[in-house]
């Protein structure tokens, strides 16, 4: 006969709670469905094909966000000598980049905008927010600076201010959300683009016009919108005429949201946090009864002895 | 006597010219433009109009694509305009907007999407990208001040001239 003891109670109660709770968060993740992004929101359609990398939208996104001055002037080209990357004091940059062709490539790189963020997700005090009209904003107030979101964004985007002592907090392109977007106006780097390469409108809209200029063009275009599907879609999206990781874009993210690569785990967390510490606090409590009684007991014949 | 026949050879050369120039009708179209619509980050440019009619052959299309009466060259556009003849206007602010991205000429593209000319660029980049596309075909200038001085509310948006950085070539840290 087995044995019925606390340990083997609390072994069986371990792996039922698990398995109950796998079976049940595997059929909720089946049945939540991908979000897909909001109807209406807004995107920018980047057309690498047009770009003279005049950085001058790097110069306009300096000014709009109020950033420090840069080391070099917005006019100096010996900066695409390297690969640079988004940074605390920019949150938009050009690199430029060999290609197949016989001409170089430039690439923008900010925050995509995507429409189920992975940064949003990572983060444990809810800074992030994807709003309706398309931009992944964040309250640097509750930003705790952990810097998970850092590691979860597929591109590499959010910086850190590492030059503030006091309160450094993660820092990023906006979508010129408080001052533009969402008055319906378009970010200040599109504004500031000579040739279009960044062209503003509503998502949808843009993902149609990207593959009209494919079709109008199929010999100068690859025959691929990167960020129509890439991670579940972004808002920014790019046309190119060389294949994309030729100029440096991440081919392999694949066309699911990250959060779909957690979400079971995910939703176990709240409940390994919430319900465990109750369950296993009355296991305790009920195991241990009769030792209390015990002592109890103890006390109170030591006490009339 | 001499000088009456230079005279004469004259009259009849210039009658030639116009004789051979008449199906473009780029003798109606202004000497010069002052492009001054956009002018606020650099000067407004002075568009030398005639010599750049010459350097585009005297094909209108180059540049003003079917508003000119003169056959269209780009594929796409000869399906509807092959024979759409000359437009009202055909200056480029006339067809190309100004205001591309504000929200009332978004809300008109996605409500009228089936248009053909939904992915029309703006004012601006049709200055540039026409400009710039013959410019680097026919190895003329393409740095930005070589057709257009930056102002000094330029100067400072880019952070150049008096508003350049102190300090030089300094590296910053990336932030990541």
């Amino acid at each position: 006969m087995k044995v019925f003891n606390r340990r083997n109670f609390l072994k069986g109660g371990v792996a039922g709670g698990a398995a109950a709770t796998l079976l049940s968060k595997s059929k909720d993740a089946g049945a939540a469905k991908s979000f897909g992004g909001y109807p209406n929101s807004m995107g920018v359609l980047v057309d690498l094909t047009r770009c003279v990398g005049c950085r001058s939208c790097e110069a306009a996104c300096n000014k709009e966000q109020g950033l420090p001055a840069p080391d070099l002037p917005f006019d100096d080209t010996s900066v695409f000598e390297e690969k640079r990357r988004t940074s605390e004091g920019a949150y938009t940059v050009v690199n430029k980049y060999d290609t197949s062709k016989d001409h170089p490539l430039f690439r923008k790189i900010q925050c995509n905008h995507c429409n189920e963020p992975a940064c949003l997700t990572s983060c444990f005090v809810n800074a992030y927010k994807k709003t309706p009209e398309g931009a992944v904003t964040y309250d640097p107030t509750v930003c705790v600076g952990c810097r998970t979101c850092m590691v979860a964004c597929p591109f590499y985007v959010p910086a850190y201010s590492y030059s503030s002592v006091i309160n450094p907090v993660v820092k990023k392109c906006v979508f010129c959300y408080d001052t533009r977007l969402k008055f319906g106006r378009p970010p200040a780097c599109v504004e500031s683009c000579p040739k279009e390469v960044l062209s503003f409108g509503k998502r949808k809209d843009l993902i149609k016009i990207a593959h009209q200029r494919i079709r109008s063009k199929p010999d100068l275009y690859v025959n691929h919108v990167y960020g129509e599907k890439e991670v579940g879609g972004t808002s920014w999206m790019y046309l190119s005429s060389v294949p994309f990781d030729e100029v440096g874009f991440d081919t392999h993210l694949g066309n699911q949201p990250i959060i779909s690569y957690v979400k079971e785990f995910l939703t176990i967390v709240p409940m390994v946090l919430t319900i465990w510490p109750a369950l296993f606090a009355g296991f305790h409590l009920l195991a241990n009864r009769k030792d209390s009684k015990k002592n109890e007991k103890q006390s109170i014949t030591n006490g009339e002895g | 006597m001499i000088q009456k026949n230079k005279y004469l050879i004259g009259v009849i050369a210039l009658l030639a010219l116009a004789l051979f120039t008449v199906p473009c009708l780029a003798m109606e179209g202004p000497d010069s433009i002052e492009l001054d619509s956009l002018a606020e980050l650099y000067e407004p440019v002075q568009f030398d109009h005639i010599m750049h009619v010459e350097a585009a052959g005297d094909d209108c299309s180059v540049c003003h694509h079917h508003t000119t009466g003169t056959p269209v060259q780009d594929e796409n556009c000869i399906g509807c305009h092959a024979n759409s003849g000359e437009a009202d206007e055909v200056a480029c602010s006339a067809c190309h907007p100004a205001n591309r991205f504000q929200a009332d000429y978004l809300n008109k593209i996605d409500e009228n999407y089936r248009l053909n000319h939904v992915d029309k660029v703006g004012l601006k980049a049709a200055y540039h990208i026409k400009c710039m596309g013959c410019h680097e075909e026919n190895d003329a200038p393409t740095g930005c001040q070589d057709c257009h001085t930056r102002t000094e509310a330029g100067d400072k948006m880019f952070r150049s001239g008096k508003y350049a950085p102190k300090g030089g070539n300094k590296s910053r840290k990336s932030g990541h």
